[in-house]
């Protein structure tokens, strides 16, 4: 009891403290302290940034985050030892101001950046790295990140060297290794270690936690969060980070949050100038706001393809002992590649980028993105819409039609299926209504069915109760490491069939391979090739058929400075500690 | 100033021309309800033509067709030189008349690539006039079969309790009372999640109008139990009970005739109230699917913002649907004034 009240006179103190410090602004370089100068042009310090968030942040701890609007908030009070600059989708040094690799690939030394505080003025070293560390890949915490920092199925271990640095140790060599540290937040080791050994990490850093108990490495930290309403950050005094003219970040003082629930009152609440900053919008919304750009205050940036990539998939689970006999059935048609060729070839991809996102998406044939230019195949074939070839291909597969054009397969059975969409995206909904206009051409009779999205994960994922679905996925990172879970057969976002044991088909296995190789490769153009592949693989057996990545689309208020949205999540706010407002 | 009787006539002519042109939807309208036209989405409604560019008067009406400079931007007309006609009776697109009769003649059209689009097209490029007409007849059947329903079972229940009063009055007065407290778009969310996925469209509108007809079966009953409980006390009724007359003769014959004002007065209440509901529960999401159009289906588009600023003519089935409301409502007032029944 006495240590408690001990450690909570000291919290006080240190508030106490972090306040006065915060009214002296720019702290003038400490002798040791190696900050991080930044590209951007400088600014002016000063000013608040208001941003809405679509829904309430459930958490500001790192290791718990799952949903988007925890992350956005978290990425703004933490930092990472590696970063991917969203700019140019390479490393650079973040809280490891460099690092080597050992001949084998197998460790990577990070000499950590000397001088660096939280945001409570308490120092950082290596102790909080490996701390963190123990965190992510500790079992019982359950982290999101403990998948990524598995390599070769073994946990990556980490080894304090000194107090300014640390060596991570890989089971085998790792091509993506640098960007595994991407993302992954220090924590304060002083703060949270108490917690995380009496077992109650799982409570620590709820959002309703006085805020003095939160420290990060980021470029802001928490001021205030009022229930239902928003979450506000202010500058971090101690932050690490400094521009070209020597100036410390951020320069915005305050970053404030609202809560605003649909993508509709976002626009609107951008429109009259709420909020400053608008990402994640539809392109009907990007045409509403361009007609008033001039007259407002704003303007909007369509940034090309993202690296978001929707498709329509089939079940092709093993349905033995699952009680489906209806959907087993039609798996005769789904796993003939010659009817998934047939459905590719139907399907008119200018038709729906021209009429769901009003041409500012394109169409795609394989998961790779355009605006992925580095792993992108070029000689992928990109075929254009033809009924014609689909009749062919199915004439050829065995099926005939009837007198009134309805479809019919070998056994004499109208081809008839369902398609699963999230009904909270309306955009699939209306790709999934174009396709099954497009599929009726051929005689196919399909249904849409817009489900809750956990309704569908749950179909998809557990009780394969499901004939076709649409839907999206986006890379985390470029890189194709970033993809394992999706390509693997024992993947667990390997959607058309799940955790396989052993992979079904020859060309699951040879994905397999080529995943698994490209993993440990080190060299990029060896790489290349080995996901160029891959690519060709899932534009020929169509384990799903791509149709449109949307372009990624943003707005910032005009007195926005230093605003370069990039095609990476974040895409608006990656470089928050550089924006300012004039 | 009308009298009660000429404002029914009214309203039931109107009624009827209503409900005839939305039963003939596939002649009248000049598309299929699901032909896309992907080069046209959200076209505003179609300009109709008198006066050619040289200023003379046409005895055909017409439209300008698009421009060969595909795509025309999204939200925009079709607008070249080119002027087609106005044709009456032309072939098109097949369609049905009740379900039965197959048909290719349609009132009027266009020769593509012109098109004509009378109330504007959607983000399909389909046609929203002839969605309307088609529409109305999902929506219209939806709201009858869900009132004959009501007043089927109305009658049954508020019959027999009235006539039987006791026990029997009691169980099916509470029993309706615990359908009133039935949240029932619940119901319905929780049915449709439990129904297998594809389910047919037809299953679809079926469980719409069973959960509708079922929910509103109390209020008829309550009030036919009422008439009934008038009625078997009459003098007449007493007297055929004392010659030997059995329950079910005197029901038929003496009691529920009775009933037929407030009946009638009760389902023309009760159809357009279904039709609404079946607009707000489509609207939810929990109607028939794409690509059959319902009244509901057509404003469901109206949810999103960018619909909302920027193409007005998605209001036109909203402000369609309002005259058909009037005079529904326009008929039940008449009707019940006619036979000075029970309030509304």
């Amino acid at each position: 009891m006495g240590r408690n009240r001990l450690s909570r006179v000291c919290l006080v103190l240190l508030v106490a403290l972090s306040c006065a410090c915060s009214v002296a602004r720019g702290f003038t370089a400490q002798a040791g302290e190696e900050r991080m100068v930044t590209e951007g042009a400088p600014g002016h310090a000063g000013g608040r940034l208001v941003i809405a968030l679509r829904s309430e942040p459930k958490t500001l701890n790192p290791a718990l985050a799952l949903d988007e609007p925890s992350r956005d908030v978290i990425r703004c009070l933490t930092a990472d030892l590696i970063h991917i600059n969203r700019g140019s989708l390479k490393t650079e040094p973040a809280l490891a101001k460099s690092w080597s690799v050992s001949r084998d690939g197998r460790q990577y030394t990070l000499q950590l950046r000397h001088g660096v505080r939280f945001s409570d003025g308490e120092p950082f070293s290596a102790d909080d790295v490996t701390f963190s560390f123990q965190v992510y890949l500790d079992d019982k915490v359950d982290s999101s990140q403990r998948d990524l920092l598995l390599v070769g199925g073994k946990p990556i271990t980490v080894v304090k060297v000194n107090d300014f640095a640390v060596r991570f140790e890989l089971a085998q060599p790792y091509a993506a290794a640098e960007r595994l540290f991407d993302s992954i937040a220090i924590l304060p080791r002083h703060l949270l270690e108490s917690g995380y050994r009496a077992g109650g990490f799982a409570q620590a850093w709820s959002l309703s936690m006085p805020p003095g108990q939160f420290a990060g490495l980021g470029p802001f930290r928490l001021k205030e969060y009022v229930a239902g309403q928003r979450v506000v950050l202010e500058r971090n005094p101690y932050y690490w980070k400094a521009d070209r003219a020597g100036n410390q970040l951020p320069y915005l003082n305050e970053v404030v949050f609202l809560f605003v629930p649909s993508e509709d009152a976002q626009v609107i609440r951008f429109q009259s100038g709420d909020t400053d900053v608008l990402s994640r919008f539809s392109a009907d919304n990007f045409a509403v706001l361009q007609k008033q750009q001039s007259r407002k205050g704003y303007h909007l940036d369509d940034l090309g393809a993202g690296l978001e990539y929707n498709f329509l998939f089939f079940n092709m689970n093993d349905l033995a002992a699952k009680g489906l006999p209806e959907i087993a059935n039609k798996q005769a048609w789904f796993q003939d590649l010659r009817f998934r060729q047939a459905v590719s070839a139907a399907i008119d991809r200018e038709g729906i980028v021209r009429l769901v996102y009003s041409g500012r998406a394109t169409p795609i044939w394989d998961q790779v993105t355009p605006g992925n230019k580095l792993w992108l195949d070029e000689k992928i074939a990109r075929p254009a819409r033809s009924l014609e070839r689909a009749r062919q291909l199915l004439q050829a597969a065995g099926f005939s039609w009837k007198s009134d054009g309805a479809l019919l397969d070998a056994r004499g059975d109208h081809v008839e299926f369902s398609i699963l969409t999230s009904s909270s995206n309306a955009q699939r909904t209306k790709i999934a209504t174009i396709v099954q206009d497009d599929l009726s051409q051929l005689g196919m009779t399909v249904q849409v069915v817009p489900l809750e999205f956990r309704a569908m994960v749950d179909r998809l994922t557990n009780t394969y109760n499901y004939e076709a679905a649409l839907m999206g996925l986006v890379s985390g990172d470029a890189d194709p490491t970033s993809e394992m879970n999706v390509w693997l057969s024992s993947g667990e976002t390997h959607l058309w069939h799940p955790r396989q044991e052993k992979p079904a088909t020859p060309w699951e296995a040879e994905i397999d391979r080529l995943m698994q190789e490209q993993l440990v490769t080190l060299d990029y153009a060896k790489r290349k090739s080995l996901y160029d592949r891959v690519q060709e693989i899932v534009a020929e057996d169509l384990p799903v058929i791509c149709l449109v990545s949307p372009n990624i689309l943003v707005g910032a208020a005009n007195r926005v400075g230093n605003f370069r949205p990039a095609i990476l999540v974040p895409y608006a706010l990656w470089n928050i500690e550089q924006l300012y407002v004039q | 100033m009308l009298t009660q009787r000429q404002k029914l006539v009214w309203a039931v002519v109107a009624l009827s021309a209503f409900c005839g042109v939305v039963l003939f939807a596939g002649f009248f309208a000049p598309y299929d309800f699901a032909a896309q036209d992907r080069d046209m989405p959200f076209a505003p409604p179609t300009a109709i033509h008198f006066v050619d560019g040289g200023g003379r008067l046409q005895v055909r009406p017409f439209v300008y067709g698009p421009r060969d400079s595909s795509p025309i931007p999204v939200g925009a007309g079709a607008d070249s030189d080119q002027p087609y006609p106005l044709r009456w009776f032309v072939r098109g697109a097949p369609y049905k008349i009740a379900a039965v009769f197959t048909s290719r003649v349609h009132l009027f059209g266009v020769e593509k690539p012109a098109r004509m689009f009378l109330m504007g097209s959607d983000g399909y490029g389909r046609d929203q006039f002839s969605r309307f007409l088609f529409g109305g007849q999902i929506s219209l059947l939806a709201g009858l079969i869900a009132a004959i329903f009501s007043v089927s079972v109305g009658i049954l229940a508020g019959g027999i309790a009235g006539y039987y009063g006791g026990w029997i009055d009691e169980i099916l007065m509470r029993g309706g009372e615990l359908f009133l407290a039935l949240p029932w778009l619940y119901l319905l969310f929780a049915v449709r999640a439990a129904l297998p996925l594809h389910i047919s469209q037809w299953q679809v509108f079926l469980l719409l109008v069973s959960v509708m007809g079922l929910i509103g079966w109390t209020r008829p009953a309550r009030l036919i139990r009422g008439v009934v409980l008038s009625a078997k006390e009459r003098n007449f009724v007493l007297a055929a009970r004392g010659m030997g007359a059995s329950d079910a003769y005197l029901l038929r014959r003496h009691v529920l005739p009775q009933t037929y004002a407030v009946l009638l007065t009760q389902f023309t209440l009760l159809v357009p109230q279904y039709v609404l509901a079946e607009v707000t529960l489509t609207f939810l999401g929990l109607g028939v699917g794409e690509p059959m159009p319902s009244w509901g289906a057509l404003l469901t588009s109206l949810q999103q913002y960018s619909v909302l600023s920027s193409y007005w003519w998605m209001f036109l089935p909203a402000l369609l649907i309002i005259p058909f409301f009037v005079v529904f409502y326009a008929a039940a007032d008449a009707l019940q004034e006619l036979h000075k029944t029970v309030p509304l």
